[in-house]
């Protein structure tokens, strides 16, 4: 796929709050490629710097160092009228919805077509066909605060999609909505990157956002992207500290602290987990294998994740016998099939 | 009450003519007062035109005049007053000197309002690619305009209140008439009516500003 948004070295450092003090890297030697027509997910606890990373990207804030483009675009060589030109191509969403209060609903829709200067009539079927799109059609007269949280970010995506932007940049898009209203406006997001075939930028702390919506993944830490993948590569083989971290969020499948505690007081043994991916080889292989080797093994806990609609299982099993016998079985259980051990 | 009837017609003249001096004042110095206070908001640290050295000028130019009481700046103002309206007593004089003061004032009343929008309105609509003076116009004072509203009848009534004290340079209207008849020709009913007249305007000023506001914020 061609790539559409490219960071090159980019870095952004703040000055410091009090003078003596230090610098603020919020972002720090940044380089990513992200493919026209991908949903991009970029995760990381706060003050990572995924604010500061996506607000490069449409210029809110110029990079200190480095260089972004869009399409061929240079963005971060353009200033005052040029780049408000190229922001009117990059729609964005908030997590605080940001809707102009002194405006209704179809008065905030409208608002980025009077910036590029639309005229009223079109303006109005346009405002119509975006509302009907994000299912807010009998809501144009509302104002913002008449209308719940979801249907806030829902006027948000119209207002980030009038302009037929080809980039939408979402900034914890979901984090002030409960669960059932975040798969709602997850799933509204999906949409508009299907049928519009907009790219998407999405950043959240939230691994389900990421595992609900996101081709690829960046993980950022301290301002670095320290781990990027695709979504069900990262989540099944997440190779950093941080990574493993945020995939124990979602994976119910493994179990961890008290409930360990217990499956380690029930059964005897030491406990082994398996997880396996849709490469690999089968949970029936895995079994037979391991009762061909005589080892005596039970089935203490497990479950079966998908991600964007591929499976992911998670068996941890008790085993008891020889160290060496188990290890030497384990081992030969097969490729994309791996195997750790509970401590 | 043959008295009442005596000095009704001065008293509805003069009334006129310091709702007069008001208006004009208002318009004056209501725009100055926004021009200066919307300068202050978009130029200060992080603001949409950033530009320390025009926002630290604007300070110090407001800090420096809206501390002066009324009664001094009159005085202190008039040699201004004659270069810019030609004279430095009379109602035209009462009128620059209102506006000045109140420019100032009101500088500071639109700022306070502004600085309460939250920046991610602001930040919404930049990136839309809407320029500096667009956001102004269609962002931050609509989304200010119910706090402004309010803001700026609090000026209006001080505006009243400087009218009244401007009658010492000879400034027509409520107030000189107040003092010329009431105070130095001991008429307690000249006072008495003047006094009158103002608490009702005020009162009526205060309740327009708070029915405005509230239509404009929707509760
Ligand atoms: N305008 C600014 N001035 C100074 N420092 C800033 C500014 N914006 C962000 N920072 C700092 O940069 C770092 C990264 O902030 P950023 O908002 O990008 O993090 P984040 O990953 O989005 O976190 P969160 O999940 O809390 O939103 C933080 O240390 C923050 O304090
Ligand atoms: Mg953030």
């Amino acid at each position: 796929m061609a790539q559409h948004i490219v960071l090159d070295r980019v870095s952004k450092r703040f000055p410091p709050a009090k003078r003596g003090g230090e610098e603020i890297v919020a972002v720090d030697d940044v380089s990513l490629s992200i493919d026209r027509g991908e949903v991009f997910g970029i995760i990381g606890y706060s003050g990572a710097g995924k604010s500061t990373l996506v607000r490069l990207i449409n210029q809110l804030e110029p990079v200190s160092s480095g260089r972004i483009t869009i399409g061929d675009v240079p963005i971060t060589e353009l200033r005052g009228r040029r780049l408000r030109e190229q922001q009117t191509g990059i729609g964005m969403i908030f997590q605080r919805f940001n809707l102009l209060t002194s405006r209704t609903v179809a008065g905030n829709v409208a608002y980025p077509l009077e910036v590029v200067g639309v005229e009223r009539a079109e303006r109005k079927r346009r405002v119509a066909e975006l509302l009907e799109f994000v299912g807010l059609a009998g809501r144009a007269d509302a104002y913002p605060e008449q209308l719940s949280g979801g249907q806030q970010q829902r006027v948000g995506i119209a207002r980030a999609l009038a302009t037929n932007p080809q980039v939408l940049l979402a900034d914890e898009a979901t984090s002030a909505l409960d669960p059932e209203t975040t798969v709602e406006v997850l799933d509204l997001l999906a949409r508009v990157n299907r049928e519009l075939g907009v790219t998407i930028v999405v950043i959240t702390h939230e691994m389900e956002v990421i595992t609900r919506i996101a081709d690829r993944v960046a993980v950022m830490e301290a301002g670095r992207v320290v781990e990027v993948g695709t979504t069900y590569d990262v989540f099944t083989r997440p190779s950093t500290p941080v990574a493993k971290r945020f995939v124990q969020t979602v994976v119910r499948a493994l179990p961890q602290g008290d409930e360990l505690e217990q499956l380690r007081a029930k059964h005897e043994g030491r406990l082994f987990t398996i997880s396996f991916t849709d490469e690999g080889a089968s949970e029936a292989r895995v079994f037979s294998a391991l009762a061909k080797a005589g080892i005596d093994f039970n089935l203490v806990h497990g479950g079966v994740d998908d991600i964007q609609g591929r499976v992911y299982g998670l068996l941890t099993i008790a085993v008891r016998g020889d160290a060496d016998a188990i290890a030497w079985a384990l081992q030969r259980v097969g490729a994309g099939v791996r195997v750790e051990e509970q401590r | 009450m043959s008295e009442l009837a005596g000095i009704l017609p001065t008293l509805l003249e003069q009334t006129a003519i310091m709702l007069w001096i008001v208006a004009v004042s208002l318009v004056f110095g209501g725009f100055g007062g926004l021009v200066i206070g919307t300068g202050l908001y978009v130029t200060r640290r992080g603001g949409i035109l950033q530009q320390p050295v025009i926002w630290w000028v604007l300070g110090v130019l407001v800090n420096t005049f809206r501390p002066i009481p009324f009664i001094i700046f009159l005085a202190a103002m008039q040699p201004i007053g004659r270069l810019v309206v030609g004279k430095g007593i009379g109602t035209e004089y009462a009128i620059f000197a209102i506006a000045l003061a109140a420019t100032f004032g009101i500088a500071r009343i639109v700022e306070q309002n502004l600085v309460s929008i939250p920046t991610g309105v602001i930040e919404a609509a930049r990136s839309t690619g809407a320029s500096p003076w667009r956001i102004i116009r269609t962002v931050i004072l609509p989304e200010a305009l119910g706090p402004l509203v309010l803001g700026y009848t609090f000026a209006v009534i001080a505006i009243v209140d400087m009218s009244a004290v401007a009658g010492l340079v000879g400034g027509d209207g409520l107030g000189n008439w107040a003092i010329t008849y009431g105070y130095r020709q001991f008429d307690p009913l000249v006072t008495w009516s003047a006094l009158l007249v103002i608490v009702v305007v005020v009162q009526l000023i205060q309740a327009l500003g708070n029915w405005l506001a509230r239509r404009i914020m929707r509760r």
